[in-house]
């Protein structure tokens, strides 16, 4: 294939994925707003548009248009910069998520941008990037709040990176590869090939970790609002600010789609007589109920305090992980002799 | 097309590792030190080495480095006013000279070297990862049992330095 082709296709699935992220970034918050609101007997945003599904649109042109105050004593490039380091990762991340059976496009192959033979370990290297525009963004508005909330994040993220890690490991020995497109192929043949079956004490770890690595409730310390006004971006305001905001959900996306590839067999449908349904579709569904589940707990429990979160996750997640890479790895070796 | 990227990962790799040492903010050096971390990766992925490649992000970008950072803000360090050290004339001359050494060496062995066992084509029959894999627990098994002893102690002596005062309270109360 020539080089043009090539990159033209890129050029176009990028395009599309990206859209679509976005899109779902801002319908992400409707929803948010929207189930909390039902789970607290509210109604929501009604105003703009029918049932108020322009809000998003609405909060993003409002995001746009405020003035960008740069506090006074701030580090000025470093407080530029962090919230793109933030948002970079986060977006990345999506370039080896397989949305569909592969299919031709253009005489090349589409149904993922690309699908690197390490793509599972790509997407943790640059979630594990995203950490600094957290850390450097507190650090750099020259603000206590914001600095704790930085620190925070940064202990939060890599406690919870080796969770997400090793809970993993499982699931790859099961598939023997790292090319999430392997990963799912290994689950196809319907609902009870997927990996949640066989790893769900995997399985239950990684959201745990998910909901602590994306800085949500009930694991929200870097922005406890109670405690640190916002957290590391209590000095952001308009554009900067949206881009945090940006990350943040979607980074939630990414752990969702990626939860689904692991565990929940990707874009394979759950039975044979549903094969006529697309993939993307049967990667959104889900990826949307995962994303529910981040709203549902948000809107049930509690915040838990900062010692607690570290002890859960050194004492407690850590030593289920590794009990479970272990009980896996025996049980592949007993089931490959 | 390939030499042209090599020259900017090389030269972006060596202008950041000069920046990290002589930047006087010290968040300025750690972001320094991150794009070079950055740019090694590229030059891994350009030698068919992919695995190699995420890991030393993972590795050095997403966790030693970030407790670099971690250990900054905590310190609250001043920018240095004099960052030169005095002995700086003789870094300069070893450094030098161990550069010299570095550039006759390769004068004299050229680069037409033979290439390895493995070449890029073999490694990818083989899978990047699964080849990494294999040859670490096979091969060089006992390096890497002798590394992690390492790491082992270097943890086991971080704990008992951070917990010597528990242990010291608990000792008064026993005796």
């Amino acid at each position: 294939m020539e080089l043009g082709t090539t990159v033209l296709l890129a050029v176009i699935q990028i395009a599309v994925v990206m859209g679509v992220v976005l899109l779902s970034v801002a319908y992400m918050t409707y929803a948010e707003r929207k189930v909390l609101s039902f789970m607290q007997d509210r109604l929501g945003p009604m105003e703009v548009g029918p049932w108020g599904l322009l809000q998003p649109i609405a909060d993003g042109l409002k995001l746009f248009m405020k003035e960008d105050i740069i506090p006074s004593g701030a580090n000025k490039i470093i407080f530029a910069v962090a919230p793109i380091i933030c948002l970079i990762p986060a977006l990345i991340g999506f370039a080896v998520v397989p949305y569909s059976e592969g299919f031709s496009l253009l005489g090349g192959t589409g149904g993922t941008i690309t699908d690197l033979n390490v793509g599972l370990l790509y997407i943790f290297a640059f979630a594990s990037v995203g950490a600094y525009g957290v850390i450097l963004g507190g650090w750099a508005s020259n603000s206590k709040y914001a600095l704790l909330g930085g620190l925070r994040s940064g202990a939060q993220v890599i406690s919870y990176e080796l969770v997400i890690g090793l809970s993993i490991v499982g699931v790859l020995l099961l598939s023997e590869s790292l090319s999430l497109r392997a990963i799912t192929e290994h689950q196809d043949g319907g609902f009870w090939h997927w990996n949640l079956w066989v790893q769900p004490v995997a399985f239950v770890t990684y959201v745990i970790a998910a909901v602590a690595e994306t800085n949500r409730l009930p694991f929200d310390m870097p922005e406890a609002e109670s405690e640190l006004v916002a957290g590391f971006f209590t000095e952001y305001s308009g554009m900067r600010f949206a881009f945090f905001f940006l990350a943040e959900y979607a980074n939630m996306i990414l752990v969702s789609c990626l939860a689904s590839v692991l565990f929940l067999g990707g874009y394979e449908a759950p039975a044979e007589f549903l094969n006529f349904v697309p993939g993307f579709v049967w990667l959104a569904l889900k990826t949307w109920a995962l994303l529910f589940f981040f709203i549902w707990i948000r809107g049930t429990f509690p915040r838990v305090r900062f010692d607690q979160l570290m002890k859960f996750g050194w004492k407690v997640l850590i030593p289920v992980a590794l009990v479970n890479i272990l009980v896996t790895a025996v049980g592949v070796y007993i089931v490959n002799n | 097309m390939m030499q042209a990227i090599f020259i900017y990962l090389a030269t972006v790799c060596v202008v950041c590792a000069v920046l990290t040492v002589s930047l006087r903010q010290p968040v300025y050096n750690v972001m320094a030190l991150l794009t070079m971390f950055f740019h090694v990766a590229g030059l891994y992925v350009l030698l068919n080495a992919e695995f190699l490649a995420v890991v030393q992000i993972i590795v050095y970008a997403g966790a030693i480095l970030v407790l670099y950072l971690f250990v900054l803000m905590l310190l609250n360090l001043r920018s240095e006013s004099r960052h030169l050290h005095r002995q700086w004339p003789f870094a300069v001359l070893i450094l030098g000279s161990v550069a010299a050494m570095l550039v006759g060496a390769m004068q004299a062995g050229g680069f037409g070297l033979p290439t390895g066992e493995a070449p890029a084509q073999v490694i990818q029959a083989v899978g990047n990862t699964e080849s990494i894999g294999l040859t670490l627990y096979t091969d060089y098994l006992l390096p890497f049992e002798l590394a992690s002893l390492v790491l082992l102690v270097a943890m086991i002596g971080a704990i008992v330095l951070t917990k010597k005062e528990l242990i010291q309270d608990h000792g008064e109360e026993q005796s």
